[in-house]
């Protein structure tokens, strides 16, 4: 495995898309045509409203759907001649809604399932176990069954279910959808850590709130076409571009481009940037 | 007489041991737009289901204090006659509906109250075009998108005209376009027809332009109650709460802190654009003329 350098994304790519096209049975085209690089280490965000494609993308990028034309490459290889299970070995995937994953009766059980049916040894699929379980901060409720959990504790179960197979890059779908602020937040900084220790992570999510709090990267879906690949600021410099695609900007981005032409830069991001450059604009600098 | 009356209640869930709601009083008063605010489990769901009397008539547990709904106690009549008064949507939009076209939907309550063929039909247009959602009646509301759902969900409710709405994370599972269709759904309601209205909420961010008051809850108890600019200006405590605060009342604090003074206090952007263009960012150019 390539050792993790702290918060520099890496260039060795992952997974790699070249002129992606995936049409749904009944002739809807959800993807039309992507090119796409992930990088090791890299943290994106594929935002887009509601289809816009970027379901489809990530189910593509981890091989529950294959290209209609086109290839996706997993290290180099194309999904199409990989099986689902070798490929879950290196790009995992949390669904959006926790329930559809969740069947055992222990939460320990839960985390277990993936990593026993991979075919590891008992040993290393303790491990695994243990490191998910931590990683998801899910030690008091190892023992409890999944389903009687609160939304956000089965959402830390089904992410670290994910996590115990270990794989390269993790993809979740909305995970923030449903959960409150404390809980988002603390969802949101075990995924930081994770990147940090050198999981690629890709989020699927129209929060633009989390996306410009943690995402470095962000890809911007509409009509089954990336309309943007950019650094997270560049997205949020470009109101027009997040129109199209039917996202909202945070507040605090809408009021640094309303403030823009006194002299606030357009790609301010968070609450913090803000202020900053008021008080400065302010000190007349 | 109140719209909605909550006397000291208390409510515990067969089964648990923690009372889900405890010792909450609350008033709203007709025509008034109330937003609950709490993080997951701090009892705002268990409010709702107390105001057409779901809680104690379907929902079993030990209930104290005394719920009245315009000046009925909602435990010594039937929900089908709270129902008159009071309609409830719902998170999941899903969870509420069955029917095979939106029409039979929203039908379906008036229907079963036995209100006149022509009546209903009235009910339903009016409904329908209230949500936006005209021209819609013959399709199948599974093949809606999630925001025009639950905007049928709250034609379905609005259609047995009650006096008062009572919606439960509506906009819960939408999309930034569903919500807003929604949010614009919930402003007319309050502006054109007066309706009252109680929401509750995770996020203040998108009521607080159309509410009349929040109400703060946690672990079950009423933490605050009071105008929007009262109870949501310190983003700390909502934080601590579990609530995401509004993010522009996270700048107004931080200017504060920062410039040494309390004078901000915006909760909108358009808002908070004026205070800073006149307080901010003009005094420096007066300065140098």
């Amino acid at each position: 495995m390539i050792p993790s350098a702290h918060g520099i994304p890496r260039e060795e790519k992952i997974i790699s898309t070249r002129n992606l096209k995936f049409t749904y049975e009944g002739g809807v085209q959800a993807l039309q045509g992507l090119n796409l690089d992930i990088r090791s280490g890299d943290y994106v965000a594929i935002v887009g409203g509601n289809g816009s494609g970027k379901t489809t993308l990530a189910k593509a990028l981890n091989g529950l759907l294959k290209p209609t034309s086109g290839t996706v490459m997993v290290n180099g290889m194309p999904t199409s001649e990989l099986k689902v299970a070798e490929i879950a070995k290196v790009v995992g995937y949390a669904f959006q809604n926790p329930d559809h994953q969740l069947f055992c009766s222990s939460v320990e059980d839960e985390v277990r399932f993936g990593p026993l049916n991979l075919g590891y040894p008992e040993q290393e699929v303790r491990q695994k176990v243990e490191r998910a379980i931590e990683a998801m901060n899910l030690g008091q409720l190892r023992a409890l069954a999944p389903l009687s959990l609160r939304l956000g504790e089965r959402r830390r179960v089904s992410i670290a279910s994910v996590i115990a197979m270990d794989p390269q890059v993790l993809i979740l779908d909305e995970p923030t959808t449903g959960l409150d602020a404390g809980e988002s937040l603390e969802l949101m900084n075990s995924l930081k850590r994770l990147n940090a220790e050198g999981k690629t992570i890709i989020l699927i999510t129209h929060d633009m709130k989390v996306v410009a709090e943690h995402a470095r990267r962000v890809i911007v879906m509409a009509n089954g076409r990336m309309i943007l690949d950019s650094d997270s600021r560049g997205v949020f410099s470009d109101l027009a571009i997040l129109g199209e695609s039917n996202l909202e900007p945070p507040p605090v981005v809408r009021l640094a481009h309303r403030l823009a032409k006194h002299g606030i830069p357009h790609d301010v991001m968070s609450v913090e940037e803000l202020v900053f450059q008021l008080l400065r604009s302010r000190g007349g600098g | 007489m109140k719209a909605l009356e909550l006397n000291n209640v208390r409510f515990k869930y067969r089964d648990f041991q923690n009372w889900a709601l405890d010792s909450v009083s609350l008033e709203v008063e007709k025509g008034e737009f109330v937003t609950i605010l709490g993080c997951n489990g701090s009892g705002k769901s268990t409010l709702c289901l107390l105001t057409n009397g779901l809680i104690p008539h379907a929902i079993q547990g030990n209930l104290q204090g005394s719920v009245s709904v315009f000046g009925n106690n909602v435990g010594e009549q039937p929900v089908s006659q709270s129902a008159t008064k009071v309609g409830i949507v719902f998170q999941e939009p899903e969870s509420q509906l069955f029917c095979m076209s939106v029409e039979e939907e929203v039908a379906f309550g008036p229907e079963n109250l036995a209100v006149p063929r022509e009546e209903i039909k009235t009910r339903v247009e009016w409904a329908l075009e209230l949500v936006g959602m005209k021209g819609y009646n013959n399709r199948s509301p599974f093949s809606l998108s999630g925001g025009q759902k639950q905007r049928v969900a709250i034609a379905a409710a609005l259609s047995m005209r009650p006096e008062m709405l009572v919606l439960d994370e509506p906009a819960y599972a939408l999309d930034p376009v569903g919500r807003l269709g929604l949010y614009s759904v919930l402003r007319d309601l309050k502006e054109k027809h007066g309706m009252t209205v109680i929401l509750a909420e995770r996020d203040a961010e998108e009521a607080l332009a159309f509410s009349d008051r929040f109400v703060l809850m946690k672990d079950g108890k009423l933490l605050e109650s009071g105008p929007p600019r009262q109870v949501l200006r310190d983003p700390a405590k909502l934080r601590e709460i579990g609530v995401a605060p509004p993010q522009v009342t996270e700048v107004a604090s931080l200017l504060n802190t920062r410039m040494g003074t309390s004078k901000f206090s915006f909760l909108t952007v358009e808002e908070a654009e004026r205070a800073i263009l006149e307080e901010v960012l003009k005094p420096k150019k007066e300065g140098r003329r």
